[in-house]
């Protein structure tokens, strides 16, 4: 009876124990050592620069790990984020240590197609200033396209929706020329705009500008009756049906079509500035595959990826906080 | 009504459809105006389904008394619902007139309000915006916000002001439909099917409360129903629909204090009546 007692205790004595470490988070920090070690242990086959800088990054990050392993049950709800993300953490520290050995150590996938992950850190280092240049340069082109183009698309789409006669006229127009990629019109965009800024504007204006316009006309149209009857009774006028029914009730389908012309805006960013930009993030991947400079092309991509992610981020969280009102999300 | 107590029920919101002039009329009280709330006179009406008329209502004739509760009762999709859009003023008539306290119905105006079988609240408005509406839209809401306080309180949903339509249960949804037409002091109330789609004790509850609403509150009610005892339970006076194109085919008063009990045998014979003239047999 005591014996049973006994080795009930130890096992929760032993399971106590394994629940203060958070396993994933050790065998995590032995993969990024690993691929500290493999990166600053083994010579490069060709000079890729900033190899100590990415063994310290990666060792500094196992160094986190496992203090991580032993504290992050004090962490209370961020510590349970980093938990959740246990395994994930484990791969990209195999997925580091793979990919050094592969290309710098081995040179098994050759220069310049493939490039060690020390290679894209050192890009960042030596081109710093310029990278930022062409951040801001694609941001600006981005945001004046896009915010131009949402606006119109969503007022048009409003008097597409609302008015008969717009609708009679505009509709099949904005039906012919919306299935056009908006790449079509480079061309013309060229010929017809003073400089390549403003046509690239346009471009990218037109891109996210037709989808929202569509989405917007199509939910304004099909937004219940009922809504304006009970309205109507109650004293509204046409504005008030417009700003505080129509709109309101038309937000989700206007949410896809801004979800849609975020992706098309992003895709047609890139061509334009390819096609005669000074800067920007697009010229800029142009330009170094000129010179085969690929892993500055890759940094480039892993730039592009986090900004893009970020944007659709902020986009859904403003569409969560308006569109509150739902039961469930669209999308 | 003295002074004081006049000025206290205006600030509630509440007692001042008699005093105060209509939000677009200022034509001086005359015999019309005091006697009748609504009439309609001679008015047939017709849709246009594709290409051919389809009639759906012929030459009904019908005057509702100011605090009169009136019950339409009719089969299904006999065109009594017609009747109360075009007395909203959503739909003009084919022929015949509407007249509000004898002026022409030419449009839809915050003194006849419609509530549906659906409470068609707007989901993207709070409880208390959806009650806010009609003050909202007439500019009213600045100063007057008090009350939709005391709309919700009415309708006893004040804890659920900041709630969104879809966390509503059916009944409570419907008591803010309500909600959303006695706050703008309506002369008219015109009731859809309320109660169609509840279940019969949220019913039964419902029937109730309009009840006491309408006791207390003094606006003139239009019930359309095709439930024998709701009308019965509920209206002074019961207007019996033929099939469409709708005809009135009777009509009986009851005039039997409130609150009525369903069991009460002068309802059961009368609802026995009703059911004969809406052809449905009863052993």
């Amino acid at each position: 009876m005591t014996d049973i007692v006994q080795t009930l205790d130890e096992q929760a004595d032993t399971s106590a124990a394994t629940r203060l470490v958070w396993k994933h988070g050790l065998i995590a920090a032995v993969t990024w050592a690993a691929a500290s070690i493999v990166t600053i242990a083994l010579p490069d086959t060709i000079k890729w620069g900033s190899v100590g800088l990415f063994s310290g990054l990666t060792g500094a990050g196992a160094a986190i790990l496992l203090v991580l392993a032993f504290t992050v049950h004090t962490l209370g709800k961020t510590g349970k984020t980093i938990e959740h993300y246990g395994p994930w953490l484990i791969a990209v520290g195999v997925w580091f240590a793979l990919w050094e050995f592969t290309t710098a150590k081995t040179g098994w996938l050759p220069k310049p197609f493939f490039s060690p992950p020390h290679g894209l850190l050192n890009v960042y280092v030596v081109e710093f200033d310029r990278l930022i240049v062409c951040i801001g340069y694609s941001l600006r082109l981005w945001g004046l396209g896009f915010f131009s183009g949402v606006t119109v698309g969503f007022l048009l789409g409003i008097a597409l929706g609302w008015s008969r006669s717009f609708n009679y006229w505009g509709m099949p127009i904005l039906k012919l020329i919306g299935p056009v990629p908006a790449s079509a019109w480079i061309p013309a965009t060229f010929y017809f705009f003073p400089t390549t800024f403003d046509a690239s504007i346009f471009l990218v204006a037109l891109s996210c500008g037709i989808p929202v316009a569509i989405l917007t006309a199509s939910g304004v149209s099909s937004v219940n009756k009922a809504y304006y009857d009970v309205a109507r009774t109650l004293g509204a006028d046409e504005r008030f049906q417009i700003l505080k029914v129509a709109i309101p009730a038309s937000l989700p389908h206007v949410f896809v079509g801004l979800f849609m012309g975020l992706y098309y805006s992003f895709a047609i960013l890139v061509v334009a500035e390819m096609l005669g930009a000074k800067f920007g993030l697009g010229w800029y991947i142009q330009f170094q595959t000129a010179y085969s400079g690929y892993a500055n092309v890759y940094a480039t991509i892993v730039i592009m990826a986090v900004l893009c992610s970020g944007i659709v981020k902020l986009l859904f969280v403003a569409r969560d906080r308006l569109l509150s009102w739902q039961e469930k999300g669209l999308i | 009504m003295n002074a004081p107590l006049k000025s206290l029920l205006s600030f509630a919101g509440l007692g001042r459809k008699r005093q105060e002039p209509r939000s677009s009329r200022t034509v001086p009280a005359d015999n019309a105006r005091r006697n009748i709330a609504l009439d309609i006179k001679n008015v047939s009406h017709h849709f246009d389904i594709a290409g051919s008329p389809l009639a759906v209502l012929d030459n009904v004739t019908i005057s509702v008394k100011p605090g009169e509760f009136v019950a339409l009762l009719g089969p299904s999709g006999c065109g009594k619902s017609t009747l109360l859009r075009l007395a909203a003023g959503l739909d003009t008539p084919s022929r015949g007139s509407l007249l509000e306290e004898g002026q022409p119905i030419d449009g839809p105006d915050p003194s006849r309000l419609l509530v549906f079988q659906d409470p068609t609240l707007f989901p993207w408005r709070t409880v208390w915006r959806n009650v806010a509406t009609g003050l909202e839209a007439r500019g009213l809401l600045d100063t007057e916000s008090a009350r939709v306080d005391n709309a919700l309180k009415l309708v006893k949903l004040d804890k659920f002001a900041d709630a969104y339509p879809h966390q509503l249960s059916g009944g409570m949804a419907q008591r803010v439909a309500i909600a959303r037409a006695l706050v703008n002091d309506p002369h008219l109330l015109l009731l859809d099917e309320p109660f169609g789609k509840l279940d019969s004790l949220t019913r039964m509850t419902l029937q109730a409360e309009l009840t006491k609403l309408w006791q207390e509150v003094g606006f003139t009610a239009i019930l359309v129903t095709h439930d024998v005892e709701e009308a019965l339970l509920l209206a002074n006076r019961v207007i019996v629909f033929s099939d469409r194109p709708a005809r009135i085919v009777a009509e009986f008063e009851v005039d039997k204090p409130y609150p009525r009990h369903r069991d009460d045998t002068d309802l059961v014979h009368l609802r026995q009546t009703i059911l004969g003239q809406l052809g449905i047999a009863n052993d």
